[in-house]
């Protein structure tokens, strides 16, 4: 079978712990937590550290915490108890959602929500065994200096995959990050970045520690749309969430996320001009729809082709945007008599 | 060697060299009745032999081997998809600590392959790689981690050659020769053959459908990745345990490559995890394995990693097909003409026969007044294609069955009627000269009919759903084995101890389809046993005798009949010694349940079977019986005409009902109605597994699986697999499986172990065609290439006229259907 690297096991108890040994080998390590994503891709030498970072025991960084200002959630929570924590599934219908539609129910026992959003990003040239990539001539995300999906390409844009991202973004989350020597806050939405070698903020030594959701994110009705060839396993070829506050019969505070298309999920913009008065009609889910379309637009990079992605962009937002209020997927399909 | 003389090798039923073949001893009771009078096991719900060793985890595959001072050894492979070695520098690699040797080309030069007039392969690649992860060289080390490490220090030069990566390219480039073997340019194998006036018989058609298929091709992906251990003993005797198939032409080619004498060799078929024809021949990791354990003298194991099985592949061959086929106004077939091109990648493998399979086994269950064929396979720089469940027959039936739901339409006819009107009888010849016995189509058609609600549904549901239908038959064993010779194709040792306990001794290779369990279960209703007190011993080249293996679905019909004639013998003895010791006739001696009885006085005349053992013993000595099978011989007078002649058939209908999603392409299959004539279920549960595991496998080739390669581009060669890892190649999840209903259809074979025949690949067939006219019905379009993935569902929805079609497709059969329905009120 795929044989693990050589590497020197590190297991910090404390956050202190973690937080002094990343301050001395940040470059030299790689955090492991349910080892979902990490694990393959270390068979893959898509990493090759001299330490791996398992983190799992700081228990510290596992809880989940609902105040008054918000939903705090600790990045070692697991992706199934993420889904159904009592309160996620009342006030977070759709982050329940989107957690439960990641992988399997065993990665979704392993994986955690700090891992979910770290995710490395993907791509059909870069998520292949050494030999494969060998055979490719390598690329500019690991150990090569071209793009295969962009052949004149200088920036990776191996695609974001994370199910909960999207959904996050729309709820106006937060992370905390921490290193040695400093703490800092930033919206989900600017976590990252579109550049698919490191698609976040992160900078050496720096750890996320704390998800937040606030308070006035509770009553948002939303939808979360996931398009993949399984009913499991599968990354995202596509995904969409939306959220918005409804109020007397309109809507509010909208937000809409297309990922998985390239490095950073892409908030899609000009939603309060789309929402004429805030009415979520049929007339307004497809302006919405044909907008997101125009602003999307996907690369070969993971499968199915970037026509069809493409082509799936208005109606996957259309889905989300009828989740979110209460409506089947499709209209009711036409009856046709012979 | 020409083609023409490879061809001439062929046996053929004229060329035999034998005109005295063994024939199976013939029973006053039948084959097809039970010993007893009625059957105690056989057709009942048990479970396999081995079942509860793997759900717990005990059975021992190749993988949980581990000898004491064992190496683990890694193959390095070709990163070109065409290239010649010019040389391999491995002096870093030997010299690395914990390195005990490294192979090359040179090592292993014999080539081998599992037809003898085809052998082009080298374990490790001596001169030329031929696709991207052709062997080239093997490691032994202390680790795999070491071997792997130590692969990366050997150094090639390569000299790049210019690929040929698909049909059209390998046909109009016969000078970028991949095979040298080959007898011209890049073709592998050429099959014309041509039964009646074709085209005479379109010509008087009232209708004819001309259209292209493409398969694209599929891989077996069985769970267990290939993995073998080699250990060669300090008296020169190699032992090789090996997750293989065919132990005995494995043995064989062992012997070929590593020039050991056969009776020097060992071969041990582990439990096998999966296999569907994937492991039906010998690879690499086995030639290479056993070198190093030669070489070092220490046992040495090879585990495929997913990507390199991948690599091995002999998966589904993609064919391109071009079918003519024409009917009366009253829907009789005419003609079929079929043009078909295959795509072989590197190397031969069973292509041979492929070829012919592609043309030969189309010819029933529907009679065919005139038939053409004109097949051929090219080698291309891709991985080997070879047998997968349905070997070479699974392409043809797919687009075949899809154009008679085009003709059912052109003349105005209900699909299943269409069938219906076309069908062979039992015990006729085919228009290829293939004998059929027992056929139990009509009642297939019948059952799917009426399970599916099918008049209710086809052409009646609403826009996106629809109901198809298809149908198909498959051999039960091919009537020659793969080298000539005039021994059995299966033989049994049957052992009886005093404890009341059996031992059955078989070559025969259970790969997860049951046949250890078709053994236990056929000696306990002969000697009436229960299934604790028989132990199988199979696959042991050692221990058992020959089967030829696990292909062509030839376990059930051929190691089942060798079976039964060992223990009816047996059986015979036993019931004349109770029948001596009682006074009563022999028989009306029972043997049932691990009790012996008279029938004339149950009460007073019984023993238990152990008794029963032990008397018999006391009066003929050691009880001991071997039986064997030899197919009769078959197939038509022409040459090539063996090949697809079977001495059963088995057959089946498909209907499938889809959902589809107009929006997305995405096509939901909501049930499968399987039913199948397997002459008898000895096992239903068995028998059923197999249907629903045939129809699941068909489904997901046809809406998920991609066997694709990138092609060059600025940065990179090419001849990559797309994605050699189960994330990327997807087969369906337990999410992704309908509902399957599976309706047994027994037709009691003459020739069968009580009338029983093939289930492990004929179900498989009708899947995809059913599939496709399901799309049809409920979409409009017309799916004639793989796979039906959702991208090419919305291309083919955008591009024309499908829902005008899909319309207009409904009154003609509504109004036929009201015609039909007055016609019954009067």
């Amino acid at each position: 079978m795929l044989t693990l690297p050589r590497f020197e096991w590190v297991e910090p108890r404390t956050l202190d712990q973690l937080l002094d040994h990343l301050a001395a080998h940040a470059a030299e390590s790689l955090m492991v937590a349910g080892g979902t994503d990490a694990v393959p891709n270390l068979k893959h030498r898509l990493h090759e550290p001299r330490y791996l970072v398992h983190i799992g025991r700081v228990e510290e960084l596992r809880f989940v915490r609902d105040e008054a200002d918000g939903l705090h959630v600790g990045p070692l929570v697991t992706l199934a108890d993420l889904a159904r924590h009592p309160v996620v599934r009342r006030d977070f219908a759709t982050l329940t959602r989107a957690a439960s539609l990641v992988a399997g129910p065993q990665l979704r026992n392993m994986g955690t929500i700090g891992g979910n959003l770290c995710l490395d990003t993907r791509c059909t040239y870069y998520n292949q065994t050494f030999f494969w990539r060998e055979a490719l001539g390598f690329c500019l995300k690991k150990d090569g200096a071209v793009c295969h999906v962009v052949p004149q390409g200088k920036r990776c844009v191996a695609a974001h995959s994370s199910d909960t991202a999207p959904v996050l973004i729309t709820l106006d989350a937060e992370v905390e990050i921490r290193s040695r020597a400093a703490r800092r806050t930033v919206p989900v939405e600017s976590f990252f970045v579109a550049d698919g070698i490191h698609n976040n903020v992160l900078a050496p030594g720096e750890v996320v520690t704390r998800v937040f959701v606030p308070a006035r994110a509770r009553a948002r009705i939303g939808g979360y749309q996931k398009l993949r060839p399984r009913g499991a396993i599968d990354f995202p070829m596509l995904s969409v969430a939306f959220a918005a506050s409804r109020r007397d019969g309109h809507v509010a505070d909208a937000r809409l996320v297309v990922s998985a298309l390239a490095a950073k999920p892409r908030s899609v913009t000009g939603l309060d001009a789309l929402l004429a008065d805030g009415v979520l009609d049929d007339a307004a889910i497809e302006r919405i729809a044909q907008a997101a379309a125009k602003q999307c637009r996907p690369v070969i990079n993971i499968p199915y082709d970037e026509d069809y992605r493409h082509a799936m962009v208005p109606v996957f937002v259309r889905r989300a945007l009828r989740e979110a209020l209460g409506l089947p997927p499709r209209a009711a399909r036409e009856v046709v008599t012979a | 060697m020409s083609d023409r003389k490879r061809d001439m090798a062929i046996p053929s039923g004229r060329t035999m060299p034998s005109e005295e073949r063994l024939t199976p001893p013939v029973w006053p009771e039948g084959r097809t009745a039970p010993p007893n009078g009625r059957f105690s096991l056989i057709g009942t719900r048990t479970r396999k032999i081995e079942g509860l060793a793997k759900a717990t985890g005990q059975a021992i595959y190749a993988d949980d081997i581990r000898l004491p001072r064992m190496l683990h050894a890694k193959l390095l492979r070709s990163i070109h998809a065409h290239a010649r070695i010019r040389a391999i520098d491995a002096s870093v690699a030997l010299a690395m600590p914990g390195v005990h040797a490294v192979i090359t080309g040179k090592d292993l030069p014999e080539f081998y392959g599992i037809i003898p007039w085809t052998q082009d392969e080298q374990a490790l690649c001596e001169e030329k790689a031929r696709y991207v992860g052709d062997a080239i060289a093997a490691v032994a080390a202390e680790t795999e981690l070491l071997a792997e490490e130590a692969l990366r220090a050997i150094r090639v030069d390569y000299e790049p050659l210019p690929a040929v990566m698909s049909i059209d390219e390998a046909l109009a480039h016969p000078e970028r020769r991949v095979n040298e073997k080959s007898a011209e340019g890049n073709i592998s194998k050429q099959v014309h053959l041509a039964f009646g006036d074709v085209e005479a018989g379109l010509a008087a058609s009232a209708a004819t459908v001309e259209a292209e298929y493409w398969y694209e091709g599929s891989t077996h992906t069985p769970i267990e990745p290939h993995c073998c251990v080699a250990d060669f003993d300090s008296a020169g005797l190699l032992t090789l345990w090996s997750s293989t198939q065919v132990a005995h032409y494995l043995h064989r080619d062992l012997a070929r490559v590593l020039k050991l004498p056969t009776e020097r060799i060992r071969v041990i078929q582990p439990v096998v995890g999966g296999a569907f024809g994937g492991k039906s021949e010998p690879f690499s990791l086995e030639f290479c394995a056993a070198k190093l354990a030669m070489i070092t003298g220490r046992p040495v194991k090879i585990l495929y990693t997913r990507e390199e099985v991948f690599y091995a592949h002999r998966g589904r061959h993609p064919m391109r097909m071009r079918y003519r086929t024409g009917v009366t106004r009253e829907g009789k077939l005419t003609a079929v003409d079929a043009k078909i091109a295959i795509d072989g990648g590197a190397y031969s493998s069973f292509g041979l026969v492929t070829t012919y399979y592609s043309g030969q086994l189309l010819t029933a269950p529907y009679e065919m007044p005139a038939y053409r064929f004109d097949s051929t396979r090219v080698f291309t720089n891709k991985p080997c294609c070879g047998p997968k469940r349905g070997h070479g027959s699974v392409q043809p039936r797919f687009a075949f069955e899809c154009q008679l739901d085009k003709l059912a339409e052109a003349v105005g006819l209900d699909p299943i009627e269409l069938r219906r009107r076309n069908l062979m009888p039992a015990n006729s010849r085919t228009v290829n000269g293939m004998r059929v016995t027992s056929n139990g189509f009509p009642l297939c058609l019948d059952a799917v009919e009426r399970a599916s609600g099918w008049r209710d549904k086809f052409r009646r549901l609403p826009y996106g759903r629809g109901v198809g239908i298809a149908g198909s038959m498959y051999i039960s064993g091919t009537n020659y084995c793969i080298y000539p010779n005039e021994m059995p194709q299966s033989g049994v040792q049957l052992k009886l101890d005093r404890s009341g306990r059996a031992t059955v001794f078989c070559g025969a290779s259970d790969i997860g389809q049951g046949s250890d369990s078709l053994l236990a279960l056929i000696v306990c209703e002969e000697l009436g046993l229960t299934l604790r007190d028989v132990r199988v011993v199979a696959a042991d080249t050692d221990l058992t005798p020959v089967d030829l293996g696990s292909y062509s679905s030839r376990e059930t019909f051929m190691v089942g009949n060798a079976c039964l004639d060992a223990a009816r013998k047996l059986r015979h003895e036993i019931a004349e010694t109770l029948a001596r010791r009682w006074g009563c006739a022999r028989d009306q001696v029972v043997l049932a349940n691990g009790v012996a009885c008279s029938t004339r006085d149950a009460a007073k005349e019984t023993a238990s079977v152990r008794e029963a053992f032990q008397w018999t013993e006391a009066r003929i000595g050691t009880l001991g019986s071997v039986g064997w099978y030899q197919t009769p011989k078959l197939g038509g007078d022409y040459r090539g005409g063996t090949i697809g002649a079977s001495p059963a058939y088995s057959f089946t209908a498909h209907v499938v009902e889809v959902d589809c999603d107009p929006e997305t392409g995405f096509v939901e299959v909501k049930k499968v109605w399987i039913a199948h004539d397997c002459g008898r279920a000895l096992s239903p549960v068995a028998v059923e597994g197999q249907m629903e595991g045939s129809a699941y496998m068909g489904l997901a080739e046809a809406l998920l699986e991609e066997q694709v390669f990138k092609p060059a581009a600025p940065h990179h060669g090419p001849g990559l697999h797309h994605g050699p890892s189960l994330l990327d190649y997807r087969i369906p999840t337990s999410l992704d499986v309908p509902e399957f209903m599976s309706i047994i259809i027994e037709s009691l074979d003459p020739e069968g172990p009580y009338g029983a025949k093939e289930a492990g690949e004929g179900p498989l067939h009708p899947s995809i065609p059913a599939l496709a006219n399901a799309i049809y019905d409920a979409l409009g379009i017309r799916c004639d290439a793989l796979p039906f993935s959702p991208p090419r569902i919305m291309q083919l929805l955008a591009a024309g006229d499908a829902r005008a079609r899909w319309a207009a497709a409904r009154p003609k059969v509504l109004a036929r259907a009201a015609m039909t329905d007055a016609k019954r009120a009067r």
